[in-house]
């Protein structure tokens, strides 16, 4: 954090510097919103608070360059009800992009996604996990970032320095959705002596073929995934202290659609973190359009994801079977919603997904996120949480 | 045997003495020729750009609106390719889709979602499905290749005071069109689209697209300012309202890629 507040003035001075004619003449646009997390079951862990409201506020300034260059800068705030882990700040964009021909060149505190599948994440390691945001990871902190793009005929080549690592969040002591023994994040250990300034290295190629999508890319640094270390305190209470190791990590990502099908596979080899593994997470998606000519789209998922850690794995999902129905109504309202069914191969684990959002008026958007865990065994990497089944609603409004 | 032989001989006969298929063949060149020359008449713009209001009613009356951006690339020898960019409602604002028309086969086509920065690939299938929750469908609203259709032409009339062909066109993807036709109505003076029928699979009636305020371009590029949409069966409606409508604005292939929608705004 100390880094972000010193990083910024630099960004915001260089900026200035850089682009002194009309660098304030942007667009504002982003949302506020308002958030409540209703508990089914009473806490399992003393401290943790039932149900929790919340307020989150994510602004957007960008700025376009005649020449097409951008500047973007996006903070994020979240104030939570029940536990001060979650009321957090973050910069998820600060950044610059020059547009060179035929290059482009992004400086600054950014965000990349990378993958297909829609349960599991594998392949998607530039930014760090905002885990008290939610429990999917698809939310990310803003990462430290030198971003050279080379697209060509052949595909486009990706570069990345990454000058600065970010700790991933977890819930506190009042929070729910967190571990038995808490996570001591003032504690976290690295292997690299540099710790968070360890300099992390990237390079992807990506490519489109007819009708293929593929990306293959190779990470040399911090993990971004820590192994939880168990550690006893003074007064005999067991705590968890993070890990980050430093890994090399190949991953591979490929999609290709055939009519109403697509076929996805994201797989990673990953060494440096205990033996050598290899992991990935493929299957399907068939989407039925204008269903019974209602206009609604209906979409099936099937998902399998494997890890070859076994119970060693530092995710849920080492033997996971996911099946998903996604239903898109194609109103005004640009109703939505997905039902997902996990079911643990290995084990009696299985967990129920929902979420869907529904569009009021032109600026107002709610939406919902609910998970159920059920039947979740005791080996499993998710059992702290088998009370923690949850309804979220959410209103937002975007300007 | 010697039946099998006496129907070949007859049917040689009827085909000598009825040469039905050099008639019929007639309305069908017709109508791929005029189609032709719309696509003619229509190349050779490089590029352009246009900023759209797409505005849905539903049978209440209630509106909805969206902004959004249209740019276009012309590819010689293929279909153009064409990026979408939402502005509002706000919280789809960034969304864009990139599309690959193509004379044959599925065109390609991508979903760049800002909030996650992720580039979904879309299954081609989708033609039928509705674009945005708009009464045009994906294939309504994608480049109007020749070879997407066949053709016949039906007879010329008069609509809205201008002397008209009637052409009806034939998905060629007939599994995953919506429909089984469309009647088209073409001035004959300057070849411009001023009314589509669309019909359903069942061949009934389903949507009527008309074109409004039309406007020369470079002195040579007809574009309507409107595009009005009916949804027979549902009483719902979709008009499309043009403006700012630019041509040769130097885009280039670069533009047009999956590595540019992560910097769309």
């Amino acid at each position: 954090m100390r880094q972000l507040t010193l990083f910024l003035p630099i960004m915001f001075v260089f900026v200035c510097v850089a682009f002194p004619s009309r660098a304030f003449a942007g667009e504002i646009s982003g949302y506020v919103a308002a958030e409540g997390r209703y508990f089914f079951n009473g806490p399992l862990f003393s401290g943790q608070k039932r149900h929790d409201a919340s307020l989150a506020l994510q602004p957007e300034y960008y700025h376009q360059w005649g020449s097409g260059s951008s500047f973007t800068f996006e903070p994020f705030a979240r104030v939570d009800s029940a536990d001060p882990e979650r009321t957090h700040f973050d910069i998820r964009e600060l950044n610059v992009l020059w547009l060179g021909d035929p290059w482009e060149l992004r400086i600054g505190i950014g965000k990349v996604f990378w993958g297909v599948t829609e349960f599991v994440h594998l392949v998607d390691i530039i930014n760090q996990t905002d885990l008290v945001e939610n429990i999917n990871g698809e939310d990310k902190l803003g990462q430290p970032m030198i971003n050279l793009t080379v697209p060509a005929d052949w595909g486009v080549i990706d570069l990345f320095v990454l000058p600065y690592f970010r700790e991933r969040t977890f819930p506190g002591h009042k929070g729910r959705l967190r571990s038995g023994p808490e996570i001591d994040a003032d504690r976290t250990l690295y292997e690299s002596p540099a710790k968070e300034h360890h300099i992390d290295l990237a390079i992807r190629y990506s490519h489109t073929i007819g009708d293929w999508d593929f990306g293959i890319y190779n990470f040399n640094g911090t993990g971004r995934e820590p192994t939880l270390l168990l550690r006893i305190g003074p007064g005999g209470n067991p705590f968890l202290v993070p890990y980050y190791e430093q890994i090399n990590q190949t991953g591979l990502d490929v999609q290709a659609v055939k009519g109403n099908w697509l076929y996805k596979l994201e797989a990673i080899y990953r060494t440096g973190q205990g033996e050598g593994f290899f992991a990935d997470a493929g299957g399907f998606e068939y989407t039925m359009t204008n269903i019974l000519s209602s206009g609604m789209d209906l979409g099936l998922i099937g998902e399998w994801a494997y890890d070859e850690r076994g119970d060693k794995a530092t995710t849920a999902f080492q033997n996971d079977l996911m099946l998903g129905l996604r239903w898109a109504l194609n109103d005004a309202a640009s109703s939505n919603l997905l039902v997902g069914f996990i079911q643990d191969l290995d084990r009696h684990s299985r967990a129920l997904k929902v979420k869907g959002s529904r569009r009021f008026g032109d600026n107002w958007l709610l939406s919902l996120d609910a998970w159920a865990f059920l039947n979740v065994s005791r080996e499993d990497i998710i059992y702290s949480l088998r009370d923690d089944d949850y309804l979220q609603l959410q209103v937002a409004y975007y300007f | 045997m010697k039946r099998l032989s006496r129907v070949f001989i007859l049917s040689l006969l009827i085909a000598f003495i009825f040469p039905a298929g050099l008639h019929a063949d007639a309305p069908e060149e017709k109508g791929l020729s005029i189609a032709r020359e719309i696509d003619r008449r229509e190349s050779g713009y490089g590029d352009s750009t246009v900023k759209m209001l797409m505005i849905l009613r539903n049978r209440h009356g209630q509106k909805s609106i969206r902004k959004i951006r249209i740019r276009t690339l012309e590819v010689k020898g293929d279909g153009d390719k064409s990026l979408t960019i939402f502005d509002s409602p706000r919280d789809v604002k960034g969304t864009a889709f990139l599309n690959f028309t193509h004379k044959f086969g599925d065109d390609d086509q991508w979903l760049y979602l800002p909030a996650l920065k992720r580039v979904k690939r879309i299954s081609a299938g989708n033609k039928s499905g509705s674009f945005m929750g708009s009464e045009f469908s994906y294939e309504d609203i994608a480049s109007r290749e020749v070879e997407k259709y066949t053709y016949r032409w039906i007879r010329d009339e008069m609509y809205n005071g201008q002397e008209c062909f009637v052409v009806e066109r034939y998905p060629v993807d007939k599994k995953n069109s919506g429909y089984t036709r469309q009647v088209t109505w073409i001035d004959k003076k300057e070849y411009r689209l001023l009314k589509v029928d669309y019909y359903d699979r069942k061949d009934s009636l389903l949507k009527t697209l008309t074109f409004s305020g039309y406007k020369k371009y470079l002195g040579r590029y007809w574009r309507a300012d409107e595009m009005y949409m009916v949804n027979h069966q549902t009483g719902k409606s979709t008009k499309l309202v043009f403006s700012d409508y630019r041509f040769g604005t130097g885009l280039k292939k670069r533009d047009f890629t999956k590595n540019s929608l992560k910097r769309i705004h």
